[in-house]
């Protein structure tokens, strides 16, 4: 009885230890999986660009199975992680529930806008302004006049994206055919290279020479799948020109990285609201090096700085999907 | 819809359906031996991923001719990819086969449990190898299965009609497609013109009369599931390595239970499996292409309707739509010698 008394007291001296130790920050990675050469893994990279500049340690958690979200996120805040950073909009309603419950713990969350706590930060990306100019490059790069466009998982964030890409396409070429495909309606769309890569030749089939792809881990399979039937394809918030060098026309890039990077070095001051990012201040933006100097041209590329900077100024305004769930250029 | 889409749709159904056709014959021969098999997911599992992985290594086995500085690739990376795979899906199978033929354990918990180590362990493996989240780098070149394009394919592509079928539905898939489908038909063969395959079917439907003809049923047993092993592996790899370039995460994707439903579907017989994947595979491939559908009824089917369409299927076909699908008597029974 009396080792256990001892035991339990070691534990619980152990449990304090651990709760103080650790106010460290952590990071929730959504169902794409950290190494999604996309989202997840622009997330990841910000975290690991802050621990190599402080030296600081960061916990992070990958998620399996959608049952674990709300777990997983009660589990990080109890540890002592604080701020605890989340990828995706799918955390939404379970960091609604959870918030209240620590009020010490700071939250970011990135692609969401419609929380209201005081303990929790939100990060929205204008994925339209930068699909917009995607979008003008690849109508300018396709001679079928026809594109494709393939969602991961059909949500309103995702037809955002796709909405600026028709946007961006028509400003080129008003007559363009815009063939819009979404890989799933369940998480499960969000890694499917395989489907992806079957609906990147089915676009081929239609006519489509420029395929972009928004859909996590899924682009692996359709950028593999462009580069197979030898057509462009378009990468999606990590720079994934790299890829296949000579195929990617050019990646979307949405700057999670440096969202996930402000957040772990604000630490537990984040302040409430909203954070939106965009043009404007380089949230957004398309990638340029040396695997696609030769796809993308010096006349291509003036014509899409120059809306980017009409865009800034607030002179050329792209319609964001999700304002009233209508798109003036496509239909889903 | 044109006829360009409709082959468009038949091309992609023969490239869907085939890891389903594999993993659908594998199935086949363990059942009609009498061990049921629900471990042909894992199977295929372990076997991408070993494939990926090996192929991706780059292993090449090289002739040098003497005093010339040419080479010539005896073995390219994908082979040895495939033979890992096929080796790696035996292993699983021999794991299957002991349990269950040998300690005559449960079957089907058997086949559970091995699902359940490949989802675990190929990730497992895969992240500790490449770091990179538990895929494998993807594939280029000779460590692929590339299409093959079949002779005269580009001379009669002007023929009306057939050629452009000829062309862009029956040519340009990779040797693993035309192996499965050779695959039906050396398995027709085997089944009901040899005597292997009659004793293999009686040991599924009575073994204690192939027992009493004095032919071991455990062995017919171990043999029928190791074949099934073999062609998991061929299933495995052609996801990793000639449908993908690499693998990936669960890329299987339930087609190991897909190919059981087809399996029953048909009715445990070859031929009628390569209808029932193709049927699978056509509506795995109608799915992609929403608009080709709504050109055809004139309304706009909801694509998550078009997905759960061979689910659907399937439930209509266990219902017994179709007949009654009676499987193999002695299936599922560890065989116990009377004593």
């Amino acid at each position: 009885m009396s080792f256990m008394k001892t035991l339990a007291g070691a534990t619980c001296a152990f449990a304090l230890f651990a709760g103080v130790a650790s106010a460290e920050p952590a990071i929730i990675f959504d169902l794409g999986g950290k190494f999604d050469k996309s989202f997840n893994e622009a997330a990841f990279n910000g975290a690991t660009r802050w621990a190599e500049e402080t030296g600081g340690t960061f916990k992070e958690l990958e998620m399996q199975d959608e049952a674990q979200r709300e777990q997983a996120l009660r589990r990080l805040a109890e540890a002592g992680a604080n701020p605890v950073v989340m990828t995706g909009f799918a955390f939404g309603d379970v960091l609604a529930k959870v918030a209240p419950d620590f009020p010490d713990t700071k939250f970011a969350i990135i692609d969401v806008d419609w929380l209201d706590f005081p303990n929790v930060t939100q990060i929205a990306f204008a994925e339209h302004e930068g699909s917009y100019l995607v979008g003008m490059l690849a109508a300018m790069a396709s001679k079928t006049g026809t594109v494709g466009f393939i969602g991961g998982m059909d949500i309103p964030l995702i037809r955002r994206f796709g909405c600026g890409y028709a946007q961006g396409v028509k400003a080129v070429n008003p007559d363009a055919v815009i063939v819009l495909n979404m890989t799933g309606t369940t998480p499960a769309a969000w890694n499917d290279p395989v489907k992806g890569a079957e609906l990147a030749k089915g676009q081929k089939a239609q006519g489509a020479d420029v395929i972009f792809a928004a859909a996590g881990g899924t682009g692996v399979g359709v950028l593999q799948a462009a580069a197979d039937e030898g057509i462009f394809s378009i990468g999606v918030d990590s720079n994934q020109n790299h890829l296949h060098p000579g195929s990617v026309l050019t990646s979307m890039l949405k700057r999670v990285d440096n969202a996930v990077y402000e957040a772990f070095k604000t630490g537990t001051d984040l302040q409430p609201g909203v954070t939106r990012m965009g043009l404007a201040n380089d949230g957004v933006g398309y990638a340029m090096d040396e695997n696609n100097a030769a796809l993308v041209t010096a006349e291509m590329q003036a014509k899409v700085d120059e809306a980017a900077a009409k865009i800034k100024s607030g002179e050329l305004v792209v319609h964001d999907y999700m304002s009233d769930e209508t798109c003036p250029a496509a239909t889903f | 819809m044109d006829y360009g889409s409709l082959l468009q749709i038949l091309d992609s159904t023969l490239r869907l359906a085939t890891p389903l056709l594999l993993a659908c014959i594998a199935g086949l021969y363990s059942e009609r031996a009498g061990v049921f098999d629900i471990g042909l997911e894992g199977k295929m599992l372990v076997a991408a991923m070993a494939s990926g992985a090996v192929a991706a290594s780059g292993m090449t086995l090289v002739f040098s001719i003497p005093y010339a500085s040419t080479e010539i690739v005896l073995v390219s990376p994908v082979v040895f990819g495939l033979l890992a795979g096929i080796l790696a899906s035996l292993l699983f199978a021999l794991l299957h086969a002991v349990t269950s033929i040998t300690f005559r354990g449960n079957q089907l918990i058997a086949g559970v449990a091995l699902n359940f180590l490949a989802s675990g362990l190929t990730v497992l493996v895969a992240q500790s190898l490449f770091g990179q989240g538990g895929r494998t780098p993807p594939l280029e070149g000779n460590a692929r299965f590339n299409p093959i394009n079949l002779p005269f394919a580009d001379a009669v592509k002007d023929v009306p009609v057939i050629g452009p079928f000829y062309h862009e539905v029956i040519s340009g898939h990779s040797i693993l497609v035309y192996a499965a489908f050779a695959i039906v038909a050396v398995t027709w063969w085997v089944m009901y013109r040899t005597r292997f395959g009659l004793r293999l079917r009686g040991v599924g439907e009575n073994p204690a009369a192939v027992d009493t003809a004095g032919v071991s049923v455990k062995g017919l047993r171990f043999s029928a599931v190791m074949i099934t092993g073999v062609l998991c592996g061929l299933a495995g790899a052609y996801m990793a390595t000639a449908l993908q370039a690499g693998f990936g995460k669960e890329m299987t994707a339930g087609r190991g239970y897909i190919a059981l439903a087809a399996l029953i579907f048909a009715k445990w017989r070859p031929v009628q499996a390569m209808y029932a994947c193709l049927l699978f595979g056509f509506f795995q491939a109608l799915a992609l292409r929403p608009d080709v559908v709504e050109s055809v009824v004139r309304i706009k089917v909801p694509v998550p309707f078009l997905d759960a369409l061979p689910y659907l299927l399937t439930v209509f076909v266990l219902a017994g739509f179709v007949g009654k699908a009676i499987p193999p008597r002695a299936g599922g029974e560890p065989y116990v010698k009377e004593r």
